[in-house]
């Protein structure tokens, strides 16, 4: 696939149709892909790359690359085509000047989990069929591809493609991912063993931002956070409840605009699995509003945005009068 | 304990003037009535109003004045305009003083000094200028050349006229950059009333104001012959800690905020251009 | 050598912790290390190194600096500084040691920064050898002897047992503290482990980087150099490196209203970020390369100017672990120190 990739790039690149490919860009080590661009086909010849390891969204990157002169080429996996189409519903990236192919993916490995099952002083690593292979400082060690997916791919939600402009392999179907599995656990704990929960996992939160700035639906120009005059910009937990508000705000703020993509839980240092909390707003608009998955189509407005007649009140409105019981 | 740079003394106001619509000039000393701590002159100190801010803001009155020092502030942000909407009485928080000074002692003694400086650029060089003043016998001709939008931005306007360009030694030439009714002095920016004026060459030149006017002053002087080793002034940078150790102000291998305010431009230029 | 059955290990820390603190690497909930107070239960971790490095302990994340009463027209300043309790640091790896003296160029230089040295002062650290590096650990790169690693108290772990050897006076007085759960034994077995790991140390992908180009000298050409605008193209800007870097130490200095009385507190702060250097007049450093260069050249280029040629890192390689991007120093050192 990565032959397939790098030909169909350079193609289109020497034909003029693009003037830039946004892609992965081969590390040390073959486990450190960085996102980048590409523009030239040496370049692209030299170090494209796409391998088990290219987990990264790469439709973030369009919101400032598709104002610049000229097309960009973007090679999209199955979920990062869903937050590609929710940028386009929320108008932010131009369509004219992107070119999307879609490429499949049958998961991509998280090197964390290489790590804690033992994979120590690795120098190289590479899938093979169901096995994974390492090159380290001592020895070689295999891994059981399955044990070590990334935990937002062993859910995926869907192998096919949302919106594209050209799709490189087969195309994949929605699956029943049991996503909400994890969710669901933690709403049947009581408030306090759940309260527990989170407090244990945010108390490890460093305020490093890297799940703001990796989130696709997180693409304020000036983030409130970053706003001195809003009150919530204090940098550090000036007390330590504040690093859970960061998050609890954070994900309201982008409520009804998760598509899902797990790179929020990838990047954080601490591995705490924020993609439980976004989870549960998705649940929560299931379940109030009727299905609904922001990113996996074009057409529907997201229930946040538009109202019915039928739509459930908060039970203020019950209260003071209102609402379907009034 | 062990005396900690952080922690700042507390001052009293005790004269405010309204300079210009945005700029006042404050009064202030210990709560001892003296003056809070010395200093030299083109030297900062932190300012702070507890819960609203800290910032740099340079001494404008000279270490000659054993009474009390001055700061005059622009109106341009939450803690300046905090500031200017004090009273006499109000008591702030006085760190300082910080940075390095002009040369007054060294290099500068017993050279003719040319004085440029645009808008509330005039603050820091007068400590300079006041110094001079009060120690005239040791420094050449003294030229000073300022300029500012109009007649009411002009800083110091009063000290400028009853006492500047009444000292028969030194020279005054103002400029505001639009003709206006009550002003019959000099129309035009700065680095080309600069270019008129043809300074001598002998002359040490200090220069503080708009980044702009510095540029074109700068290229100015220099197509008329000056040297960057005969250039000094003095920079703003965002500035947290002021003792270098925040990282905030760091450019190349120097912290503004220890290793300036004040510099040659010679220096500057070895410096990678991120101010 | 002095040495403690590892089996022993808990009472020691027992024993230590009835005089002072005792913080050590344990596993968190994640399945990764980070500091934590001993207390009964607790393991010690046996992960190379910890999240987040142990600078903590001398500059943590958040500090209060003062506070202040205001009435009227009247401010107080109130000088909240406490005179530290004695602690001690077990397990700190070379890397995170040889920080610390980069972190006294910095804090310890004139004025002295008084929050910082006290709890410098109070510090007893028990450092740890390591014997199993990781393939993106670079300490050789900078001279720092991971099989030696400075401190008051330097360990070894074996097998079976932890060997000591004092460093300082600190060092002798707590090994004298344990002296009952302590034997003399026989310290051929560090000397070799310490061979064993040196072989390993000069086989790491990137001990031998080439540094000759970050001098002084060449800053105008580094800081010019076309390659920053790639090396800077997929930063995110979030500032995960900064944090979890053992020397970085820029900080912010806020005032937080509690409603009765203002705390001024310093925090962490990241030249990655956006408002960095915002002033009311303009930014310097408007777009992600400005910044990304700077957070390099300063590490690289204008810290070893300033401090006798020490650069500002210390291949820890946690930037290596976890930028979200995986872009890290090794990368820009790679690229910018070819010709």
């Amino acid at each position: 696939m990565q032959e397939t990739m790098i030909e169909r790039a350079k193609a289109l690149m020497e034909s003029k149709s693009v003037v830039r490919v946004v892609g992965w860009r081969i590390g040390e080590f073959g486990y450190d892909v960085t996102p980048s661009v590409f523009t030239t086909v040496d370049d692209l010849n030299g170090n494209f790359v796409y391998n088990d390891f290219c987990g990264s969204n790469l439709s973030k990157y369009l919101v400032r690359l598709s104002c610049e002169e000229g097309k960009v080429l973007v090679f999209l996996k199955p979920c990062d085509t869903y937050s590609f189409t929710q940028l386009l519903k929320e108008h932010r990236i131009h369509r004219d000047n992107v070119y999307a192919i879609g490429i499949p993916c049958n998961g991509k490995i998280d090197i964390e989990k290489v790590r804690q099952a033992g994979g120590e002083g690795i120098t190289a690593i590479r899938s093979e069929g169901s096995t994974v292979i390492a090159r380290t400082l001592y020895g070689e060690k295999k891994f059981d591809r399955k044990e070590v997916l990334s935990e937002r791919c062993l859910n995926c939600k869907s192998k096919k493609h949302v919106t594209y402009d050209e799709l490189l392999g087969e195309e994949g179907e929605v699956l029943d991912s049991h996503r909400f599995d994890m969710v669901e656990k933690l709403e049947a704990m009581s408030s306090n063993e759940r309260f527990e929960f989170w407090r244990n996992e945010l108390s490890r939160c460093i305020r490093c931002n890297a799940c703001r700035n990796v989130c696709p639906a997180c693409t304020c120009e000036k983030c409130i956070f970053d706003n001195d005059n809003s009150g919530v910009s204090n940098k550090a937990a000036a007390d330590s409840f504040e690093e859970n508000m960061f998050h609890i705000i954070r994900a309201f703020h982008v409520a009804g605009r998760c598509t899902d993509c797990g790179e929020c839980s990838r990047v954080c240092p601490e591995h705490i699995p924020l993609h439980l909390l976004n989870r549960k707003f998705i649940k929560d608009i299931n379940e109030l509003y009727g299905e609904y998955q922001a990113g996996s189509d074009m057409e529907t407005v997201s229930p946040l945005t538009s109202y019915t007649i039928e739509d459930d009140d908060p039970s203020i409105v019950n209260r003071r009068g209102g609402g379907h019981d009034a | 304990m062990q005396k900690e740079s952080l922690i700042p003394s507390v001052g009293v106001v005790t004269d405010i003037r309204q300079e210009t619509p945005d700029v006042k000039t404050f009064r202030v000393v210990g709560l001892d009535g003296k003056k809070l701590f010395e200093h030299k002159c083109g030297q900062c100190a932190m300012l702070s109003v507890p819960g609203v801010g800290e910032a740099m803001i340079s001494i404008t009155s000279s270490p000659t004045n054993e009474k009390f020092m001055e700061f005059s502030v622009k109106k341009c942000g939450c803690l300046t305009s905090w500031l200017h909407s004090m009273e006499v009485g109000q008591q702030i928080l006085v760190r300082g003083p910080y940075g390095n000074s002009f040369p007054v002692d060294t290099t500068l003694k017993g050279q003719g000094l040319l004085f440029i400086a645009g808008g509330i650029g005039l603050a820091p060089l007068r400590s300079v200028i006041n110094y001079v003043r009060d120690n005239r016998e040791n420094y050449g001709d003294v030229q000073i050349v300022y300029g500012s939008r109009s007649k009411e931005d002009l800083v110091d306007y009063k000290e400028i006229l009853d006492e500047w360009a009444a000292d028969s030694t030194i020279k005054v030439n103002l400029t505001i950059d639009k003709a206006q009714d009550n002003w019959s002095g000099h129309v035009g920016f700065v680095p080309n009333y600069v270019k008129e004026l043809q300074p001598a060459l002998s002359k040490t030149v200090l220069i503080c104001g708009p980044p702009i006017m510095i540029k074109f002053t700068l290229m100015g002087l220099k197509d008329l012959g000056f040297k960057e080793t005969q250039v000094y002034t003095t920079m703003e940078m965002r500035m947290k800690c002021g003792i270098g150790k925040c990282g905030r102000c760091n450019i190349g291998n120097k912290y503004v905020c220890k290793d300036g305010p004040v510099f040659r431009f010679d220096e500057l230029g070895e410096l990678p251009s991120e101010y | 050598m002095l040495s403690l059955l590892k089996s022993k290990l808990n009472e020691f820390f027992e024993l230590v912790a009835k005089e002072t603190l005792v913080y050590l690497p344990v596993d968190n909930s994640s399945g990764q290390a980070s500091y934590q107070k001993w207390k009964e239960g607790v393991v010690y971790s046996s992960a190379l190194n910890t999240v987040r490095s142990a600078k903590d302990f001398f500059f943590p994340q958040m500090e209060n600096l003062m506070d202040f009463k205001m009435q009227g027209k009247s401010v107080e300043v109130v000088d909240t500084r406490v005179e530290k309790e004695d602690f001690v640091i077990f397990g700190v790896r070379a890397c995170d040691v040889a920080s610390f003296s980069i972190l006294d160029k910095v804090f310890l230089a004139d004025p002295v920064d008084t929050y910082y040295q006290n709890r410098r002062d109070h510090a007893v650290i028990i450092s740890m050898a390591c014997s199993k590096p990781e393939s993106t650990c670079f300490c050789p790169l900078y001279g720092i002897d991971a099989t030696k690693p400075e401190g008051d108290l330097s360990a070894w772990e074996t097998e079976d047992r932890i060997f000591f050897k004092a460093n300082t006076q600190k060092g002798e007085v707590l090994l004298n503290n344990a002296s009952r759960l302590l034997e003399e034994s026989e310290g051929q077995i560090v000397e070799v482990q310490r061979e064993t790991t040196k072989k390993i140390l000069e086989e790491l992908p990137f001990a031998h980087l080439d540094l000759s180009k970050f001098k002084g000298e060449n800053l105008m050409e580094l800081f010019n150099s076309p390659k920053w605008a790639e090396l800077s193209q997929s930063c995110l800007g979030c500032g995960t490196c900064t944090f979890v870097c053992p020397t970085c130490q820029c900080f912010d200095i806020k005032d937080f209203d509690t409603g009765h009385g203002v705390k001024r507190f310093r925090c962490w702060d990241s030249c990655m970020y956006s408002e960095f250097t915002k002033m009311a007049a303009a930014n310097p450093r408007l777009t992600q390369l400005e910044r990304f260069r700077q957070r390099f050249m300063h590490k690289l280029v204008y810290f070893p100017d300033n401090n006798e040629g020490t650069y500002g890192c210390v291949g820890c390689g946690r930037c290596l672990i976890k930028c979200p991007v995986s872009m890290n120093i090794v990368k820009v050192i790679k690229q910018l120190g070819e010709e």
